[in-house]
């Protein structure tokens, strides 16, 4: 078991920021990301918080939209926008809203929250940068839920198709989906096969690890001529013991009192 | 017609860098000359139609101005989600070209008539909808789609049709064009629905009963400021389309009317397609007639609404 840094302890605590505002949001979801997004910022990923449409940045979309408290806490650790918007979180006028929202939230690439979306529209971008034959690369992040949909495997055969190298997929592999566990809901399984049939280079990592994530991504894109995915191993609800692969903490509501104090200790 | 739109966008992509074309499977020899000449902005994805609209959307984004090109039916009905959440939320320059609306496909059933298209997209803000009358036409408005900022449903029924569009009327998406002025009824038209009004005119006008028509080819936004001046003019107004009658031109002109000069709504006499699916095969013609959308019937709904 991982266990967490000061670093990955601050990015959650943003989540609670936001989750107490209106004492719900989708938790379960965010906590298995924050690692994954952590090393994307801070490693991977080049940008400009101050031009957040700088023609060279690398282009990023969190297809499982409804992670977007992961989102939002790091793009506010980056500068993108104050943390002092956390307080309006889902408010009538915010900038962040329970689904990232392009052209509302500064450095967020695509609209998504309804699944299956990202994947297309990160090929399109991939294909135009190859087009305009610009370096930069594009980043999807999908939930292993997310994946049933239809429409990401024909993305995935376009993307192999023309040979996407600057395309690299992140899988949220958190192994519970809203109803319960993926496996029974509805398996997926062998995940790394199947998408190497589909023409990807597949790794595989525990998506908490700092030090391994890191090590991975020096190695990435690898110029193969193929799209890339890592399948993340991670754990919904990760930090909060009571929320660890527990269903429940998908969208959680009507959070007490108690459950943010007891989130803020598990953060001491 | 549907040869027309697919020339322009190869004519428009070899002066202009930002253009795309995307099918899903279409015919062999599909724009093969863009493929030739311009491979890296020809692409034809496989049967794949939400995702070739979320590529689409992604190719927006980055500048490009996505040409999409497949049956009415998958356009509309298969890939609802996309449109509405990739190119309408984000309000992108992507052009969707829907072959065969209407009952074109009338041989091969109702899985391809797309006889509910233009409800659907007219329910989706920053959705544009056009449906030229002509040939002619349609290579007029291709020119404007360059630099319309917001996505296009291009809605091509009935091909090898009578030219009867002219130039001097130029084209704006968005405004209207009278083909002709007339003091007792008007009819609204859009698609190739206007060939039909012109020749009910044309009889009308033997029966000393003089009609005009004004062809609506943006069903939106649509013309407010031609059916605030002409519909008060005129006694009736019959409105024709080759789509259902939930929802399409006939009902945007009854809610414009309720909304703006309600005491003008009871003019309004809709034909369009009754609220069933198809229920005959047979052909184009043969399906219009099924449905009541002739010229006769066009006739005889202007003279009921006049009361002559």
């Amino acid at each position: 078991m991982t266990k967490l840094d000061e670093r990955s302890k601050d990015l959650r605590k943003n989540v609670i920021k936001m989750v107490e505002v209106d004492k719900r949001g989708h938790i379960g979801p965010a906590l298995s990301l924050i690692e994954i997004m952590r090393v994307l910022f801070d490693s991977f990923l080049t940008f400009d918080a101050s031009n957040p449409k700088w023609e060279k940045r690398d282009r990023f979309i969190l297809s499982k939209g409804h992670g977007c408290l992961a989102l939002y806490s790091i793009l506010a650790d980056k500068n993108y926008f104050s943390k002092n918007e956390f307080k309006y979180f889902c408010k009538p006028t915010s900038i962040l809203g329970g689904h990232p929202e392009r052209d509302k939230t500064p450095g967020v690439e695509a609209s998504t929250g309804a699944l299956g979306h990202g994947l297309p529209m990160a090929v399109g971008m991939a294909l135009a940068a190859k087009i305009k034959k610009e370096t930069n690369r594009v980043v999807v992040v999908m939930g292993d839920g997310e994946i049933n949909e239809g429409s990401v495997w024909e993305a995935a055969m376009s993307a192999s198709k023309h040979k996407l190298s600057n395309l690299i997929v992140f899988i949220d592999h958190n192994k519970l989906q809203s109803y319960g566990k993926t496996t029974e809901v509805l398996d997926m399984s062998p995940l790394p096969e199947k998408w190497q049939s589909f023409g990807f280079n597949v790794h595989e990592i525990d998506g908490h690890n700092i030090e391994a994530l890191e090590e991975l991504l020096k190695t990435l894109p690898v110029n193969i001529e193929k799209p890339t995915v890592v399948i993340c191993h991670t754990i919904k609800g990760k930090g909060f013991p009571f929320a660890e692969g527990n269903p429940n903490w998908h969208h959680k509501s009507g959070l007490k009192e108690e459950d943010i104090l007891e989130m803020y200790k598990c953060l001491e | 017609m549907r040869k027309k739109a697919l020339d322009s966008v190869y004519t428009l992509a070899k002066n202009d860098e930002r253009v795309i074309f995307i099918g899903s499977d279409l015919g062999p020899g599909v724009l093969e000359n863009m493929k030739n000449e311009m491979p890296e902005r020809f692409f034809m994805e496989g049967v794949s139609e939400q995702h070739i609209v979320g590529m689409a959307a992604g190719l927006a984004m980055e500048g490009f101005i996505p040409y999409v090109n497949t049956i009415a039916t998958f356009l509309s009905r298969r890939c609802f989600e996309q449109v509405a959440m990739d190119l309408c939320l984000q309000d992108l320059p992507v052009r969707l070209i829907s072959n065969g609306a209407g009952g074109v496909y009338a041989p091969l059933g109702p899985t391809h008539l797309a006889v509910e298209d233009i409800a659907i997209m007219r329910a989706l803000p920053n959705m544009t909808i056009v449906c030229p009358c002509d040939a002619d036409e349609m290579n007029r408005f291709m020119l404007k789609t360059l630099d319309w900022p917001h996505p296009i449903y291009i809605r091509l029924a009935k091909g090898g049709d009578k030219i009867i569009s002219n130039e001097s009327a130029g084209f704006e998406i968005g405004k209207s064009i009278l083909m002709k002025n007339g003091k007792d009824g008007l009819f609204i038209t859009t698609g190739v629905m206007t060939q039909l009004a012109l020749q009910a005119v044309e009889k009308l006008e033997h029966e000393g009963i003089n009609c005009g028509v004004l062809h609506m080819h943006t069903i939106k936004p649509i013309d407010e400021n031609s059916l605030f001046n002409l519909i008060p003019n005129v006694k009736a107004v019959v409105t024709i389309e080759e789509h259902t009658r939930i929802g399409g031109l006939g009902t945007a002109i009854l809610e414009f009317c309720s909304d703006s000069i309600p005491e003008h709504t009871n003019k309004i006499f809709r034909i369009g397609i009754p609220d069933k699916f198809a229920e005959e095969y047979g052909s184009q013609n043969s399906l219009l007639e099924h449905w009541g959308i002739t010229v006769q019937n066009i006739i005889s709904s202007m003279k009921n609404k006049l009361n002559k």
